[in-house]
């Protein structure tokens, strides 16, 4: 680990100041980025503690929807009221994740920001252009099991381990940041990117944005949702495949589609495109079969991990089964 | 008067409050003022040389104290020095810091001193290393034309005519299994404490599962003489074989602390504990026959093990496989494959694990071929004898263990046909297994102390690494001597008390055991003859037989008693001792000594998804007398979770390009967590055995590891229809 200076900022504004990449880094619950800094994966010279901020709330919106302040813990989300009730897809998602102490430690705005689990990104003995630009992706060649299928680059292979993101993007959540030129609101579609040539940008935050809270629009699928996680083993695993699928029926049709990946790119994997063409159709097997194929369309396999292209739509078919029959994979 | 029954009771851990409340000491908890911190540099490279290291950014920090490595090692430490242990395979041991050679990704290559444990490791990342490589193989399967039998133990020499047999049997099943690296990963990380006792000498806390053995090698690798070097290891937070060498952090601590004058720690991260021994790589081809009445036939079997390029660790693999079964057609073959990586090391069950999951694996498909049930396939094999000593057993309850497994099991309710049972979105298998582990017995010496306040002290160098030596010798002790378990302490690791072996093997409670057993008797001999001596008139004619010992008392046959401590007050001594040695009986030798278990799981295959759960696990075990069944129970637990975790999720991922270890981390490198385990039952078969040992008692700590992963294999073909021949068996392989 690096030697480091450390601040406690206490307003947003301050930390907005003191937060400039790469020299620097925002700490809030540091399950990761503590992590990050033992392997020297991050050497940050400054650590900008945020967590004297008031942003440890959640709150009803005056539009309708909830904001989730980005330091609430996960934990303390997926167990609020109001979330286990509207937004039943989100808390089912956060406990998928991760264990018991790291949710109590992890915040919500930390989650958007967890690195990629690929193996040599955490190992600073081989190259990687994501840790270290234009040193090489050594897992093309090397074990890449958990890596992408979808929307990767031959630069790059990882994907986002979060779940709880995945959830985000199917109930199509907002995250709020506050930068230099002030506030501005991300869609979570766009907050994460694709590797392309600049593996090393996760996502698309600027040098000093600090995420504030995260909203989530009034609609919660509360009735019709299931977050199926594919892994290993049964918890404190990251996931193979996760989806997190979303219904609003009018009896056996569809009113409203949500599908949203995990562990498949390196960024939650949705196509809203795609849900539209199935509003107004059946709620069968038949028609989800379809979706899944058209989501996983171009996926490609890099040797260990071809079997996701397989596993995938059989996963997304599942999740959507389950959340029109209102059951669990485990039942 | 009541007879102490204490032998067989599931007595809680004697030391189970110090544990849980954070009194016991382990290697890394012995800190001292004035104690210094290394952090351990390892290599970035697989094979070559250093060519250059800079140490200078990290020694102008303030605080660090000194930066070893290779160019300043002390003239001391030279070509004479004996890196040795008991343990140590053929080759030569690997010499930490020696010289610029690079032997494995990970190595150790500098070790950076300072006054604080963060200070060391921000230290350690300064030093700057350059290398020059070269090319290397780092995986058993790219090596398995360079195997090689050279200094390797033979397996039992081949009966019959194994490959006539096979070729004329109705019946054959030709197969190869392999299985990957598995890491120890115990609890607690590998670590030394050592402490300056000035003039060169050192007491040491290391973590070791035998304290002679990192004596002999600080002695041995420092010039240092016994006197100088005392070690002890009251507490380890698990080991599994792990602790059964010295690790490179007993050779870091030592030399920091003969060098500065220091008390030194070196403890290991969790990332560090993948840059040492393991299980190795595995790759096994069987082939098995039977006859028409489901008689084997034939039996071959050909194991390929990863060692070193610098030692040769051998491991019994295939022996198994002659020793399980009657079968008078044997040909047994083991080699080994030298890769690019450290030394392997025993882990749990050592070669057992490996090869009855490839034996047991293989008798469930020939089963099938044969058409007949696998526990009947199984029944109609049994060996009666060791046919590859030529030897009867000193008991084998196996049948027994069959039986009771399959009535709790409910095993008659599986259907031979895969596929045949659903539940919901999962297909239902049900697998069996033997499982089988040698009860052997070492030579051990113990000490036992009486003194005038009625507490008796029992001690020997021993280990407890978990298993519940400190409770279990305890309980021995009180059944022997005839006092309560509560005025009893015994004491172990510490290179100071009488010799005892290595704790591995399984082999504690029938060596260490049947010594304490024996001291307690022998010390009841000398009280015995100092309470004829004080009372010569009472005692008149009146032999040790004619006594009982119980309570604290001995007991007079006419009904007269005189406890322990009026004994020593009348002699006026404060006490009295006896120490004492026991080797296994000559009798032994005319025997073969070995536990059995039968394991029986279900499982559930998600038939869309793949995901497989082990809902239910029995194990029925016959392992002579169990001493403590609580502590005995959990051994095996443990190691049933532990087969899991073999046949589902353990994973050593090394790298072809690199020779690197990629999950060299608790989050990767998965082990099951409580989630994963649903019911493991435990039923212990009773199992009378005279000759074993003279406490009857077999150890059981790595039976129960033993045929988990096959009985996993076999159920989910059960389940399938797919035979997945390699571990551990992933979703991946079922889709």
């Amino acid at each position: 680990m690096n030697n480091f200076t450390y601040q406690k900022p206490d307003s947003i504004k301050n930390a907005v100041t003191a937060a400039q990449p790469p020299t620097s880094k925002i700490i809030a619950g540091g399950t990761n980025l503590v992590d990050l800094m033992k392997y020297r994966v991050e050497n940050p010279d400054e650590i900008i503690d945020i967590t004297g901020l008031a942003l440890d709330t959640i709150d009803t919106l005056s539009s309708g929807g909830l904001r989730l302040g980005a330091l609430v813990t996960n934990a303390d989300t997926a167990y609020h009221k109001e979330v286990e009730k509207n937004y039943p897809l989100l808390s089912e998602a956060i406990l998928a994740g991760a264990s018991t102490q790291l949710r109590n430690k992890a915040t919500d705005g930390g989650n958007l920001m967890q690195r990629t689990r690929c193996y040599y990104f955490y190992d600073t003995a081989t190259p990687c252009n994501k840790r270290e630009p234009g040193s090489g992706c050594s897992a093309l060649k090397g074990f890449n099991r958990i890596h992408a299928i979808l929307g990767e680059s031959e630069h790059c292979i990882a994907t986002h381990p979060s779940d709880m993101c995945v959830a985000l993007a199917a109930l199509d959540a907002t995250v709020n940041v506050t930068g230099e030129d002030g506030d501005r609101e991300i869609p979570i579609l766009d907050f994460h990117r694709l590797p392309g040539d600049k593996p090393e940008k996760d996502n698309n935050l600027k040098p000093g944005d600090v995420i504030t809270s995260i909203d989530l629009p009034e609609k919660g699928f509360s009735e019709n949702y299931g977050y199926l996680k594919v892994r290993d083993r049964e918890s404190y695993a990251f996931a193979l495949v996760s989806v997190a699928a979303a219904l609003e029926l009018d009896g056996d049709t569809i009113k409203d589609i949500r599908v949203a990946l995990g562990g498949v790119a390196h960024k939650p994997w949705r196509k809203p495109e795609i849900e539209k063409k199935l509003i107004g159709k059946p709620a069968t097997e038949e028609s989800f079969k379809i979706l899944a194929q058209e989501l996983l369309k171009g996926a490609k396999g890099y040797g260990d991990n071809d079997f996701k292209i397989t596993l995938a739509p059989r996963a997304i078919v599942r999740a959507l089964m389950n959340a029109k029959n209102k059951t669990k994979s485990n039942d | 008067m009541i007879e102490n029954k204490i032998l067989g009771e599931p007595r809680p851990r004697v030391d189970g409050a110090l544990k849980v409340t954070g009194r016991a000491t382990y290697a890394a908890e012995f800190l001292t003022d004035e104690m210094a911190f290394g952090y351990v540099v390892q290599s970035t490279i697989a094979n070559g040389k250093i060519t250059g290291i800079n140490t200078g950014k990290a020694e102008g920090i303030d605080g660090v104290l000194k930066v070893f490595t290779h160019k300043n090692l002390p003239d001391y430490i030279n070509e004479n020095s004996d890196y040795s242990d008991p343990l140590a395979p053929p080759g030569k041991p690997f010499r930490p810091l020696f010289n610029d050679n690079i032997l494995y990704n990970g190595q150790p290559i500098a070790l950076v001193v300072a006054e604080t444990f963060e200070l060391a490791r921000y230290a350690a990342g300064l030093v700057e290393v350059t290398y020059s490589e070269e090319k290397f193989v780092a995986t058993l399967s790219e090596n398995l034309n360079n195997a090689f039998t050279e200094d390797v133990p033979e397996p039992p020499d081949s009966r019959g005519d194994a490959v006539a047999a096979f070729k004329k049997s109705p019946f054959q099943v030709e197969v190869e299994y392999s299985q990957p690296r598995h890491y120890h990963n115990p609890m607690e990380p590998h670590a030394t404490t050592a402490i300056w006792d000035g003039e060169g000498s050192l007491t040491i806390y290391d973590k070791i599962q035998g304290v002679a053995s990192s004596k002999q090698y600080v002695c041995g690798v420092f010039g240092l003489n016994k006197e100088q070097v005392r070690v002890k290891s009251p507490f380890v937070g698990g080991a599994f074989g792990s602790g059964l060498r010295p690790q490179y952090q007993l050779f870091m601590a030592s030399l920091a602390a003969l060098e500065l004058k220091r008390n030194v720690q070196v403890a290991m991260t969790r990332k560090q504990m993948f840059s040492f021994g393991h299980r190795p790589t595995n790759m096994q081809r069987l082939k098995l026959s039977a006859d028409n009445n489901g008689k084997l036939t034939s039996i071959q079997h050909s194991s390929f093990g990863e060692t070193s390029t610098f030692e040769k660790f051998n491991e019994i693999v295939v022996d198994w496989s002659g020793l399980l079964y009657q079968c008078d057609n044997v040909k047994l073959d083991y080699q080994l494959v030298p890769v690019q990586g450290y030394t392997p090391i025993d882990t749990r069950a050592p070669g057992g694990t490996t090869g009855v999951y490839a034996l047991e694996c293989a008798i469930d498909e020939l089963a099938e071929k044969a058409g007949i049930d696998p526990l009947e396939f199984r029944l109609i094999n049994y060996a009666e004898r060791d046919q590859n000593e030529d030897k009867p057993f000193t008991s084998k309850e196996l049948r027994e263990c069959y039986k009771q497994c399959a009535d709790k099991f409910d095993w008659s309710k599986r259907k031979a046909k895969p596929r045949s049972i659903k539940k919901g979105n999962n297909l239902v298998g049900y697998g069996m297994a033997t499982g089988v582990w040698e009860a052997m017995q070492k030579k051990a010496s113990v000490k036992a102390k009486f003194s005038n306040d009625g507490k008796l002290e029992v001690s020997t160098a021993t280990a407890d690494i978990g298993t519940g030596t400190y409770t279990v010798m305890s309980q021995i002790a009180s059944k022997y001597f005839g006092i309560e378990i509560e005025n009893i302490t015994f004491e172990l690791g510490d290179t100071e008390l009488p010799e005892s072996p290595i704790e591995g093997g399984s082999w504690t409670v029938s060596s260490v055991g049947s010594a304490v057993k024996n001291v307690c008797e022998a010390l009841q001999g000398k009280l015995f003859l100092m309470a004829q001596k004080n009372d010569p008139k009472h005692f008149q004619d009146i032999k040790k037989e004619d006594v009982t010992f119980n309570n604290g008392k001995i007991h007079l046959k006419d009904g007269t008693a005189v406890s322990y401590t009026e004994v020593l007050e009348k002699a006026n001594e404060p006490s009295l001792s006896i120490t004492i040695q026991e080797k296994p009986k000559d009798e032994r030798d005319d025997y073969s000594a070995y536990a059995h278990c039968c394991v029986m799981v279900e499982v559930h295959v998600d038939e869309e998804l793949g995901v497989i759960r082990v809902p239910r696990v029995v194990n029925a075990s016959a392992a002579g007398k169990i001493i403590n069944p609580k502590t005995a129970e959990n051994q095996l637990l443990g190691a049933t979770v532990w087969g899991i975790g073999m046949a589902l999720e353990e994973e050593g991922m090394v790298d072809k390009n690199f020779g690197r270890i990629m999950n060299a981390n608790l989050a990767e490198y998965h082990i099951p967590v409580n989630a994963d385990i649903k019911d493991i039952e435990i039923i212990f078969v009773e199992e009378d055995d005279e000759i074993v040992n003279p406490l009857g008692a077999k150890g059981v700590g790595e039976l129960g590891m033993v045929g988990v992963a096959s009985a996993i294999s076999n159920a989910v073909y059960n389940a399938t229809g797919k035979r997945i021949r390699e571990l551990p068996i992933k979703l991946d392989h079922l889709l």
